[in-house]
């Protein structure tokens, strides 16, 4: 398959698909004058379309691509200005986390079926985000790499302000002025980066591999480490995020509309982790050396402290979000660990958290698309009503719980091998988060599922339709194709794993 | 060299101007005989007049050639601010001809004090000696007290003109003060006697009055903070189609004429004049977005927003160096058909027959007129300066420079101001798209929408594309220059 695509721009296909589409639903919205009925249908399969056709050049992609390379492939390069360039590229690690992005974005095309308002505008916000976010993973520019991560807060603002729920307003701005903070502060490093990349005469001063090649010969001396390292932190943190930043996310998922809401769990917080992965551990390992207690203690306060919070929401939306900064702790914990084992647990914990959250926000949004209500009091005893759907939402609680043999597993247990190896006192706080997070993920699921039905309302409560099974099919499959035979994701993400455990730990004082 | 041959040498050179001249003359006879039937006729011999002026100025040459005796250059940075200025010119003065001829208010004065502003602004670009300088923004700001004035029986816009005229004189007043300093301590008017005077050391405390005097004055000019308090007076009582004009094309002349002043006869005095333009722009962006915040009318908001932009060129400025100067054009370039886009859907916006000119007003564009929606919010997310639009690559470049000028405080200040800005245009947003529709938006004229288009599509790809030719050009230009 791989000669299919030879000399084809390929990532750039792949990235720009989902724009085209979304530019000939705004021509076709021009055009259709006084809209009739079926157009809305229209605009939603043509969308379905676009996102189905991004994933089969994902694959085309994935097939192009050599795991055993650690280099970046399928390279593209057109020079732009100031020095930078258009330039694509991928390793594993990107190539897994765009995988992830193309393989969930028409499933939550399906899980927007529901949508009636403004749908050609909601179509066309959701495919553009989808261009920005494999960008993001595909940019090989640091400058072009900006311009994907910022411009995807633009999609998500209005998504969440114009569809989301009672607070969608106040959730949009929090969330992104949030991150905008962080990021401009990024901005003005990368700036700096740049520049004494450039006084130290390399080349091409904004390419990602120079950059990473020049921090690697001791280009950034400690000192300045430090502060382009927080520079960074300020805006990956925000994305990530980590406690304290992290208040925006339960406001902003709890607004979101369910695909938005799988989107955001699934895909933007990844960002984050790809973002230490990428730039703080290789470009700047002394200073990520310094920093690591700082960043331990904060993931396991994460891990805890989001732990405890979840078990005290009403919520669906506002638990599983908790739950996810949780979760987060451990890419973080498993990020600045250091070594391969924590750091394949990271980048597999974010890829396995990416289906198993995305299916949690699904499976919220197949009981409020019906009930149109979130409140874990409403509901109870739905398993006498819905027991397709109860058997379901256990593989995905269990999922979220890290029990083996699902995709939630393996990442946390070696995000904790990880940690262990450098401090045992994290790791032990990390595994008392996971007693926590079976205590809230359960109790959620028992006063959802379990007991009798005892809201009348429930009473005619309908059970998962075709759209529905086949959103999850899926997902099912990918979570229990992670939880037995996680080896398929470790084997190839694991160069990009130990090409920057061993940039970091070459740097230890 | 002799008069004669000089003035056959300057001519050609001087074509741009001296099309606007003939332009403006002959539409004031033409409109004294005619009266204001000659309107529609006049506005479109204008805008072809200013367009045709600034492609005549496309031919300039990029090395400096004075003319008229040294009193006048033509070099790639007044290239290049021409070129900006009667495209913007040009266009404000389409979007004013649509405007008037639609609310019945035909007076052929516009298009002459239009045409005249811009020729002073053209002036503004060339100027080599002190007379010229003074001359040129005299032109300009002398046809802007007349237009802020327009609508004469209307109180705001009466005020806003007395308002303008009075600070004007004043800033007028401190650029003809700080000049005198400048020459009893030189010895000279002309810009490269003052530079050579200054190489050898000459003035000391009285020339730093003269030049910090100046800056002031120019400060005024291009409404930077704290010399901005009239702006949002004038803005906001000018008739629209006259703010769009004073918030685009009088910029750039301000800015090209403070570069030039900074770094042809000011050149050895860089550390001196560096500390002023940094104070300039750190506090036009920071209070240029703080105040904006507070702000419910868009015009208002628009003039605040003008000087928190201007802060950023100024940063630019401030950097230094041929990075420095090039920064801030491009800044400007990427600036302006944002700003234009704006003020023309602002211009378009019309409820029940009366100007909708508010926050509040925009609230269900996203519903009844998406076109329109979509162009705003493209529009305001470029000025706000988010990728992919132009206004980050603006703000992308002014930030470069400052860093590698060592200015690194000056990046971060600008990028706090970035999100605090970003916060009130979020705010006109979050209104089109999130606020339920109140009664029925217009529909917008032709000439409003082809120019909301067109700039929408310059902010996202066209300019972003063109990026690496606009940064060629504007590199080219200022390093041919000083």
């Amino acid at each position: 398959m791989s000669e299919i695509v030879a000399g084809w721009p390929i990532l750039s296909i792949l990235t720009f698909l989902p724009a085209a589409g979304a530019l000939l639903i705004l021509l076709s919205r021009m055009s259709a004058r006084g809209l009739n009925p079926g157009y809305d249908n229209g605009v939603k399969l043509l969308t379905l379309f676009f996102t189905i056709a991004t994933f089969i050049v994902s694959l085309f992609a994935f097939a192009a691509f050599d795991a055993g390379n650690p280099d970046y492939q399928l390279v593209e390069n057109v020079p732009w200005a100031f020095g930078a360039s258009y330039a694509m590229g991928v390793d594993t690690l990107a190539m897994s986390l765009v995988m992830l992005t193309t393989f969930l974005t028409p499933l939550c095309i399906l899980a927007s079926w529901s949508i009636e308002k403004q749908v050609s505008s909601y179509m066309v916000l959701f495919l553009v985000l989808e261009t920005l976010m494999i960008g993001v993973f595909c940019a090989q520019d640091i400058i072009l790499f900006y311009v994907f991560f910022e411009g995807g807060l633009i999609p998500m603002f209005i998504l969440i302000g114009v569809w989301g729920g009672e607070r969608r307003v106040y959730a949009a701005f929090k969330f992104f002025l949030y991150t905008l903070l962080g990021s401009l502060l990024m901005l003005v490093a990368i700036v700096a980066m740049i520049a004494m990349a450039r006084a130290a005469g390399i080349e091409n001063p904004s390419s990602i591999p120079a950059l990473t090649a020049f921090a690697q010969s001791g280009g950034f001396s400690p000192d300045i480490q430090i502060w382009l390292w927080v520079a960074f932190f300020a805006s990956f943190a925000v994305k990530m995020p980590m406690w304290p930043v992290h208040t925006w996310l339960p406001d902003a998922h709890v607004e979101a509309p369910t695909a938005a809401s799988v989107v955001l769990a699934a895909i933007l917080l990844k960002m984050g982790g790809y973002g230490f992965l990428r730039f703080s551990l290789p470009m700047f390992p002394d200073a990520s050396h310094f920093f690591t207690p700082f960043v331990f203690a904060l993931s396991v306060i994460a891990i805890v402290w989001a732990s405890l919070v979840a078990f005290r929401q009403l919520d669906m939306k506002k638990l599983i979000a908790y739950s996810s900064v949780a979760h987060m702790g451990f890419v973080t914990m498993g990020i600045f660990s250091g070594n391969e084992q924590g750091i394949q647990g990271a980048i597999f914990q974010m890829l396995s958290h990416g289906v198993i959250s995305g299916a949690l926000f699904l499976c919220v949004g197949v009981v409020y698309d019906r009930m149109h209500t979130r409140e874990i009091a409403f509901y109870g005893g739905l398993v006498h009503r819905m027991p397709v759907y109860a058997a379901i939402f256990l593989l995905f609680t269990m999922g979220n719980v890290g029990l083996p043999g699902t995709g939630g597993f393996p990442g946390e247990i070696l995000t904790m091998v990880g940690a262990f190896q450098v401090n045992a006192w994290v790791a032990a706080g990390a595994a008392l988060g996971v007693i926590f997070s079976a205590a809230y993920a359960l109790t959620l699921y028992r006063k959802v599922a379990f007991g009798m039905i005892e809201n009348p309302k429930l009473d005619a409560i309908a059970d998962l339709d075709a759209r529905e099974w086949v959103t999850f099919i899926p997902l099912i499959i990918a979570t229990l194709v992670m939880g037995f035979a996680p080896s398929y994701v470790l084997d190839f993400t694991s160069n990009s794993a130990e090409a920057i455990s061993s940039a970091f730990l070459g740097a230890r004082p | 060299m002799n008069a004669m041959s000089d003035l056959s040498a300057s001519v050609p050179l001087a074509y741009p101007e001296l099309l606007l001249v003939g332009f403006a003359l002959a539409a004031a006879i033409i409109g004294a005989w005619f009266k204001d039937r000659a309107f529609d006729a006049l506005s479109w011999l204008g805008v072809a007049a200013i367009v045709g002026a600034g492609v005549l100025a496309m031919y300039g040459p990029f090395a400096p050639v004075e003319i008229f005796q040294g009193a006048m250059v033509v070099d790639g940075v007044a290239v290049f601010a021409k070129v900006l200025i009667a495209f913007s010119g040009a266009a404000t003065l389409a979007l004013g001809w649509d405007h008037f001829a639609k609310a019945g208010d035909k007076r052929f004065e516009y298009p002459v004090l239009i045409a005249l502003s811009v020729l002073g602004m053209f002036v503004m670009a060339s100027a080599q000696d002190l007379i010229t300088l003074y001359v040129g923004v005299e032109l300009q700001s002398l046809a802007g007290y007349v237009l802020a004035a327009w609508r004469r029986d209307d109180a705001r816009s009466s005020e806003a003109g007395l308002k303008y005229f009075v600070l004007s004189a004043i800033s007028s007043g401190l650029l003809l003060f700080g000049s005198s300093f400048v020459y009893g301590f030189t010895g000279s008017i002309r810009f490269d006697a003052i530079a050579a005077a200054v190489g050898e050391g000459a003035g000391g405390i009285g020339l730093v009055f003269g030049l910090v005097l100046m800056l002031c004055a120019l400060g005024f000019k291009m409404s930077a903070a704290p010399f901005h308090m009239w702006t949002p007076d004038v803005y906001e009582g000018a008739p629209t189609p006259v703010t769009a004009f004073f918030a685009a094309a009088p910029k750039v002349a301000a800015i090209a004429l403070m570069t030039r002043v900074l770094y042809e006869p000011f050149a050895e005095m860089e550390g001196q004049w560096r500390q002023v333009v940094m104070a300039l722009a750190a506090i036009s962006m920071v209070w240029g977005s703080v105040a904006a915040l507070l702000q419910t009318n868009l015009k208002r908001l628009m003039a605040y927003s003008s000087v928190s932009n201007i802060g950023f060129a100024l940063m630019g400025v401030a950097a230094g160096g041929e990075v420095g100067a090039s920064s801030a054009l491009i800044y400007m370039t990427l600036y302006l058909p944002a700003n234009i886009g704006i003020f023309a859907l602002i211009l378009a916006m019309r409820r029940e027959g009366a100007p909708a000119e508010t926050v509040a007003d925009l609230a269900g564009m996203a519903k009844q007129r998406p076109w329109m929606a979509a162009l705003f919010t493209m529009l305001l997310f470029s000025i706000a300066g988010i990728p992919p639009f132009a206004g980050f690559m603006g703000k992308l470049v002014v930030f470069g420079a400052a860093v590698d000028a060592g200015l690194i405080w000056l990046a971060v200040l600008g990028a706090v101001a970035a999100v605090v800005a970003a916060a009130y245009y979020l705010r006109l947003i979050a209104s089109i798209w999130f606020a339920p529709s109140a009664e029925q938006l217009h529909a917008p004229s032709g000439t409003v929408m082809l120019t909301a288009t067109a700039a929408a599509a310059l902010t996202f790809p066209v300019l972003v594309l063109m990026l690496g030719v606009v940064e060629y050009w504007a590199e080219a230009a200022v390093r041919m220059s000083f």
